[in-house]
C-alpha cells in the first residue's frame, strides 16, 4: 500500500533575517497511511511546529522531500486541516461564522449549503447549541472544539493538530482526548497530532514517533497495539503502561534504545525495569 | 460586557467639579483675586451669557469641523499608511523614521510655516490637526495588525488566500481594539490642532476667541471658551466610545 504522506530525508533550516540559520530538523523520514493516526512526540522548541509547516505547505523543506500521496508538496495544501494550540477563533465572529471562516476566507462568499456542514461540524463536536454565541463567551475546551469543527469543515484528508489540547486543564484533556477520537471513527481521517505528553500520544495514535531536541531526528516508532475504541479502561490496562514506559526510556536514553529500537520494538520485562529504574 | 449607561461612579467626575464651584466662587471672594488671574465662576457664567449665542454658535462649528475634518483625513491617510508598512518590511524601515521625526518636530513650530505653504483658509487649520493626530493612529494601527495571532496568519496562508484578504479579513479587524485606543488619543487631540492652528492664523474658533478675548483683557470670556474646549473634547471622546459601542462591542471585551 502506498503511504498517504511520505517524509523522505527532510530537514529544514531557517534563516532569519539577520542571516543565521536555526536548523530544525534533520534526516526525517516516516511514512503515514491511509487514516492512520499518528503521534508525534518531542521536547518543545525540537521542531515539531516545523513538520506541520512542511505537511500543510506554508514552507517547502530545505532538504528531502514531503509528499502527499507521491506528489511533492510544494505550496499550501487545500486538503489538509489545522488545529493549532490555541484556539485562535476571530473574536468578532460568532461561533457558526469561526467554522464556516475558512471557505469565506478562501472563496469570499459562503452558500447556505456551507452554513450546513459547519451547523454539521457543530453538531459532531458537541456545540450545536452554541453556534449563536460569541468565542469569548465559551471555555478553552469549548473553543478548542469550534477549532477542530473549523479545522473539519472542508472533510480534508489529512488532519494536523499542534499540542491542541496543552493549554487545558488535565481532566478536560483527558475527556478531549477521547471526544477526538469518537469523531476520527465518524469520519476517518489520517491524523498527524502533535504532543509532548507521553500517555496522550499512546491513548490516541496507532504509531508514536519519538523526536530527539533540536535538530530533531526520529530516535524512535512504536505501534500501539491497543484494541479500538479506547476508552478510560484503556488506561488502566498494564499494556498502556508499558508503552509509556518504553517511550520514556527511549527518551531518557536515545542512543541504547534506538538499538533495541533495531532488534525488536517490544522491550523485554527485564530490560523494561532496568530502564524505569535508571531513568 | 461593557455598560453604556450612567452609573454613579461614572457621575462621579461631574460630581466632584459641581462641589468645586462653591469653594471656588468663595475663594475668588476672601481672597479677592483679580479677575485676570482668576475669574469666579460666577463671571464665567455672566461672560458665557453676555455673548449672544449665534457668536458661540459660530467659534464652536468652526472648530468643530476643522477638528472632526482633520481626524478624519488623519484616519483616512493612517490606515493604509499602517497596511502598507504591515506589508513591506522595506517600506517600513523607510517610512517609520520619517514618521518619527515628524512625530518630534513641535506642530506649533512647523504651523506658521504651513499657513505659509497652504494659503489662508482652512487647508492649513486641516493640516495642522491631520498632522498633530496621525502619529498615535498609524502607530496604534501597526501594533493591532501585527500582534494578530501567527496562527490565524498560517491559516490564512495554508487556505492559498491572497495579501489582500489576511489584511482584510484577518489583520485589520484584529487591529480594531488598537485602533480605537489610538483614535480616543487622536480626537483629544484634533481639538489641540484646531486650536493650535487658529492660534496662528484664523478669524473664527474657540482658539481665536480665547486669543481675542484675553488680547481685550476679558478674561472670564476667555475662560468661558475655554469651558467650552474641554466639554466639546470631552464629547468627541465619548463620541468615539459611542461609535465603538454600537458598531464594534466585541472589541471592548476583556
Ligand atoms: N520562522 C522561524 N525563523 C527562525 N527560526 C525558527 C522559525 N520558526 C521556528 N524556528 C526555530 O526552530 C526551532 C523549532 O521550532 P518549532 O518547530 O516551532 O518547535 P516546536 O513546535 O517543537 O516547539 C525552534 O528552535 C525555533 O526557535
Ligand atoms: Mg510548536
Amino acid at each position: 500500500m502506498n503511504p498517504h504522506v511520505k517524509f523522505s530525508q527532510v530537514g529544514h533550516t531557517y534563516t532569519s533575517e539577520n542571516g543565521q540559520a536555526v536548523c530544525a530538523l534533520k534526516g526525517i523520514n516516516f511514512n503515514i497511511y491511509k487514516n492512520e493516526f499518528i503521534a508525534v512526540l518531542g521536547p518543545s522548541g525540537c521542531g515539531k511546529s516545523t513538520l506541520l509547516r512542511l505537511l500543510s505547505g506554508l514552507y517547502e523543506a530545505t532538504m528531502g522531500e514531503v509528499s502527499i500521496f507521491g506528489t511533492k508538496v510544494t505550496e499550501p495544501q487545500s486538503n489538509t486541516g489545522i488545529v493549532f494550540q490555541k484556539p485562535t477563533l476571530l473574536p468578532w465572529k460568532n461561533i457558526l461564522q469561526n467554522v464556516v471562516f475558512p471557505i469565506q476566507h478562501k472563496q469570499g462568499r459562503v452558500s447556505s449549503k456551507d452554513i450546513e456542514s459547519a451547523k454539521a461540524m457543530l453538531k459532531l463536536v458537541g456545540l450545536e447549541e452554541f453556534a449563536q454565541h460569541m468565542p469569548n463567551q465559551l471555555s478553552g475546551g469549548m473553543q478548542q472544539r469550534v477549532g477542530i469543527a473549523r479545522a473539519l469543515l472542508m472533510d480534508p484528508e489529512i488532519l494536523i493538530m499542534d499540542e491542541p489540547f496543552s493549554a487545558l486543564d488535565a481532566l478536560t484533556r483527558e475527556e478531549m482526548g477521547f471526544e477526538l477520537l469518537n469523531i476520527w471513527r465518524q469520519k476517518p481521517k489520517t491524523v498527524l497530532f502533535i504532543t509532548h505528553s507521553i500517555s496522550e500520544a499512546v491513548l490516541l495514535a496507532d504509531r508514536v514517533l519519538v523526536l530527539s531536541p533540536r535538530p530533531a531526528s526520529v530516535i524512535g516508532e512504536i505501534k500501539i497495539d491497543l484494541p479500538r475504541p479506547r476508552n478510560i479502561d484503556s488506561i488502566k490496562t498494564s499494556e498502556f503502561s508499558e508503552y509509556t514506559d518504553q517511550i520514556r526510556q527511549l527518551i531518557y536514553r536515545p542512543e541504547t534504545q534506538t538499538e533495541n529500537q533495531e532488534s525488536d520494538l517490544t522491550p523485554t520485562l527485564a530490560e523494561q525495569s532496568e530502564g524505569s529504574t535508571n531513568a | 460586557m461593557h455598560k453604556f449607561n450612567l452609573s454613579f461612579s461614572q457621575l462621579l467626575p461631574s460630581l466632584t467639579l459641581l462641589a468645586l464651584l462653591p469653594i471656588w466662587e468663595t475663594a475668588v471672594y476672601i481672597f479677592e483675586i483679580p479677575n485676570f488671574l482668576l475669574p469666579a465662576p460666577s463671571e464665567i457664567m455672566q461672560a458665557f451669557l453676555n455673548v449672544e449665542w449665534s457668536r458661540w454658535s459660530t467659534h464652536l462649528w468652526a472648530t468643530l469641523r476643522v477638528a472632526i475634518l482633520g481626524f478624519l483625513m488623519s484616519l483616512c491617510i493612517s490606515i493604509p499608511l499602517a497596511v502598507i508598512m504591515v506589508r513591506s518590511k522595506f517600506l517600513a524601515k523607510t517610512i517609520y523614521p520619517l514618521l518619527v521625526i515628524i512625530q518630534s518636530t513641535p506642530v506649533v513650530a512647523i504651523a506658521p510655516l504651513l499657513i505659509v505653504m497652504f494659503g489662508a483658509g482652512e487647508s492649513p487649520r486641516l493640516a495642522i490637526t491631520c498632522l498633530i493626530t496621525f502619529f498615535p493612529l498609524v502607530v496604534s494601527a501597526t501594533t493591532g495588525m501585527m500582534s494578530t495571532p501567527e496562527e490565524l496568519i498560517e491559516l490564512s496562508k495554508s487556505l492559498g488566500a491572497s495579501p489582500a484578504k489576511e489584511i482584510w479579513h484577518i489583520r485589520l479587524p484584529y487591529a480594531v481594539p488598537h485602533i480605537f485606543s489610538g483614535m480616543k488619543v487622536a480626537i483629544t487631540l484634533s481639538i489641540i490642532g484646531a486650536v493650535v492652528a487658529e492660534f496662528v492664523a484664523a478669524e473664527q474658533g474657540l482658539g481665536y476667541f480665547v486669543q481675542f478675548s484675553t488680547s481685550y483683557f476679558k478674561i472670564p470670556q476667555a475662560f468661558a471658551a475655554l469651558l467650552f474646549l474641554s466639554v466639546l473634547s470631552l464629547l468627541l471622546f465619548k463620541a468615539v466610545q459611542l461609535v465603538q459601542y454600537l458598531f464594534f462591542r466585541w472589541s471592548l471585551q476583556k
